[in-house]
């Protein structure tokens, strides 16, 4: 799985967990991506969310982003992983990343949100995620990620 | 019970070496206390006034001898000898050294037990009536319900940073004992149509805003509830408030944008998570329920007592129930004796209580959230002896529902966030209200040390509150509280009191009542008939 892949991991400020290029163009505010759709968008595709912006404003637009950024001004704010599912569920495809505080301990529940990029603030012992990342063998519930729920399982 | 696959086996087991590895790098340095702390309290480690306290969970308040053995083994090897048995149906252990959690865990994993989630801003271990599968009035066990939740809620990806602890009790009687509308969810098991589903109250709680839980929704199917909670979660970590830690409950929510918006929300919510295939299939339920399937009661077993002990008779009148088989009983074994610390047990007493369960209750104990012990499936002809061993161990005070059955956070005497000191004031109360307990009936006292509402002094018939007063313990009284199914609010006496003057002010409240009441009436209900004012004139007159 490219998730427990050190190259991909290790080292970078900017975590990916996707193969194809990171996307550079600057992400806009919500604000402003919203306020140029009409009548004539410039075509910007990258949005960044701030914690407390309503991630569905954002779904009639999805099929012409490449990156939406989210932002988690202090880990304990968790409206990102909620705005991760909601993207995700719409069928978002396109790169999702987590940026501000972000901590190892987090990945592994952010990664099941859907998050696919990380640009934590603080730098992120390759080794700690390595293992944070692969510990779990089995989870409970469904996730935005493929892994089949232990009650799947247990179905056979 | 519920037994371990090696799904659940596997999972408790990474959750030791995560945590293992998350102490190592605390103590290392690589973590700072900051970042630290929101990772301990979600495997329940606190840090208190005078050391590490550790919570473990208890799932519904069931356990078997084995795990109980191993609590008991945890207090001597890691504690002092005791236990806390605390108000979500959890256990405490006070004196714990950061560096052996690990080790703890590891032990308690080998009895599939953990620690997961019982603190911190996420779904917190969900509690149940402590009678689940004994008693007569339930229309299910409520059982099978809360491990499915458990399941779903544990390292839940999305809610696992919610703007506020989230606590959920499950019930299936209409006689209430789980306090189920103070809950942030409160879920009730209903039958509609021949089909078993969820009547869900939400918004409940204590702390320093008491709210009682308005319906939200009348039934949930079975196979739709997983969904239902995860659009009541959703709304609520998407708009619960984050600016003001007093006002980040989902009640807050709740309340400020009302009952039916909040239902609108969760609705909408709903209609779109439900295409996701998030709910179990019924065949999970049905592999749950089976674990928890009726022991196999003797039909023939007598139903006769002898009473001819009065001191028997007194507290079989007291802490034993009907059971729903015949010739079983259900018995509540008093973590209060008078003068003791409420909810205290000793390793000794773990151990014995331990025994009896295996030995007596077909290996089944439960923890209530009056923070006393249940043997659930009890022989009735075993009762005397039972008795015995219990009053030997100083765990026989026929006190259940009565004034000296008192619920009390630890206080001041443990915890950072109080105000006061709660056991103190529970051991001076229970002295003084010792004589007359039983002439005095069911009377729910229950302390809490601050405005966090711990010892959910809202729901007491009395409650007090202890608060500081310019740097000195001052206690604040209430009346007219209740946790059960006639749920309410208690209210405020008027100027509070010291340490002794509380007791006193208690002392003349109960003699109010007893002068004022008509044959039948408890506390409570003769406060309601009549009012605060007499008691009032008692107290401050």
């Amino acid at each position: 799985m490219a998730d427990r892949d050190q190259s991909e991991i290790g080292g970078e400020p900017l975590l990916r967990f996707r193969d194809d290029q990171p996307h550079d163009e600057p992400a806009v505010t919500l604000d402003a991506f919203l306020a140029d759709q009409t009548p004539e968008p410039s075509g910007a595709t990258a949005v960044r969310l701030e914690a407390g912006d309503d991630a569905r404003a954002l779904l009639p637009h999805l099929d012409r982003l490449a990156l939406i950024e989210v932002s988690f001004p202090t880990f304990r704010d968790g409206r990102g992983y909620s705005a991760a599912r909601i993207l995700r569920e719409a069928g978002y495809s396109g790169e999702l990343r987590a940026a501000g505080d972000v901590l190892v301990d987090q990945l592994p529940l952010m990664r099941r949100c859907g998050f696919d990029s990380f640009a934590p603030e603080a730098e992120i012992d390759a080794a700690t995620l390595r293992r944070s990342l692969s510990r779990y063998d089995y989870r409970y519930q469904r996730g935005a990620d493929p892994i089949a729920p232990v009650w799947k399982l247990r179905g056979g | 019970m519920y037994r371990y696959d090696h799904y659940d086996q596997s999972i408790v087991d990474a959750r030791v070496d995560e945590f293992r590895d998350q102490v190592t790098r605390r103590l290392s340095g690589q973590l700072t206390e900051d970042q630290f702390k929101p990772i301990r309290l979600m495997n329940g480690l606190y840090l208190q006034l005078h050391a590490y306290m550790l919570r473990v969970a208890i799932p519904y308040g069931t356990l078997d001898s084995r795990q109980m053995r191993m609590l008991g083994s945890i207090a001597r090897d890691h504690d002092r000898g005791y236990g806390h048995f605390t108000t979500r149906q959890n256990l405490q252990f006070n004196w714990i050294k950061l560096e052996e959690t690990p080790d703890i865990l590891a032990k308690l994993a080998t009895v599939e037990m953990h620690a997961i989630q019982t603190s911190g801003n996420c779904i917190r271990n969900i509690s149940s009536d402590q009678f689940a599968g004994a008693a007569a009035d339930e229309v299910a066990d409520p059982r099978p319900w809360a491990e499915l939740i458990r399941q779903w809620s544990t390292f839940h990806p999305e809610f696992s940073y919610l703007p506020r602890k989230f606590k959920i009790a499950v019930i299936a009687a209409d006689e209430d004992r789980a306090a189920m509308r103070l809950h942030d969810i409160g879920i009730q098991l209903v039958e509609r149509d021949g089909l078993l589903g969820a009547r869900i109250y939400v918004g409940g709680g204590m702390g320093r805003t008491p709210m009682i839980a308005p319906l939200i929704r009348d039934f949930v199917a079975a196979d739709d509830l997983m969904s239902y909670l995860e659009a009541a979660l959703r709304v609520y970590n998407r708009y619960g408030r984050r600016d003001n830690i007093y006002k980040a409950r989902i009640k807050i929510l709740v309340h400020e944008i009302g009952a039916d918006a909040y239902r609108a929300q969760v609705e909408e919510e709903f209609a779109a998570v439900k295409q996701l295939g998030l709910d179990p299939p019924a065949a999970e339920l049905a592999r749950i329920t089976a674990m928890f399937a009726a022991p196999p009661f003797d039909p023939a077993a007598p139903a006769e007592i002898d009473r001819t002990d009065p001191d028997f008779a007194l507290w079989l009148d007291q802490n034993v129930r009907a059971h729903k088989a015949p010739g079983y009983s259900i018995v509540t074994i008093s973590l209060k004796p008078v003068g003791g610390i409420p909810g205290d047990a000793t390793a000794d007493q773990i151990d014995l209580v331990a025994d009896l369960a295996e030995r007596h209750s077909f290996d089944e104990l439960r923890v209530t959230h009056a923070q006393n012990l249940v043997l659930p499936h009890v022989r009735t002809s075993d009762l005397h002896a039972i008795w015995q061993q219990l009053a030997d161990a100083g765990l026989a005070e026929p006190n259940l529902d009565l004034a000296t059955d008192i619920i009390a956070c630890p206080g001041l005497d443990y915890c950072s966030l109080a105000n006061a000191r709660s056991i103190p004031l529970a051991q001076k109360l229970s002295e003084r209200l010792a004589p007359v307990q039983h002439n005095l009936g069911e009377l729910k006292m229950k302390i809490s040390g601050c405005i966090n509402a711990c010892g959910h002094h809202h729901a007491g018939h009395i409650g007090i509150l202890g608060v500081d007063k310019k740097g000195t313990e001052n206690y604040q009284l209430s009346f007219g509280g209740s946790g059960a199914e006639d749920v309410s609010l208690a209210k405020i006496t008027g100027p509070g009191f010291d340490e002794d003057g509380v007791v006193d002010a208690v002392e003349r409240a109960t003699d109010t009542y007893r002068t004022l009441r008509e044959p039948g009436e408890r506390f409570l209900d003769t406060y309601r008939r009549v009012g605060m004012q007499p008691f009032k004139e008692a107290i401050y007159g």
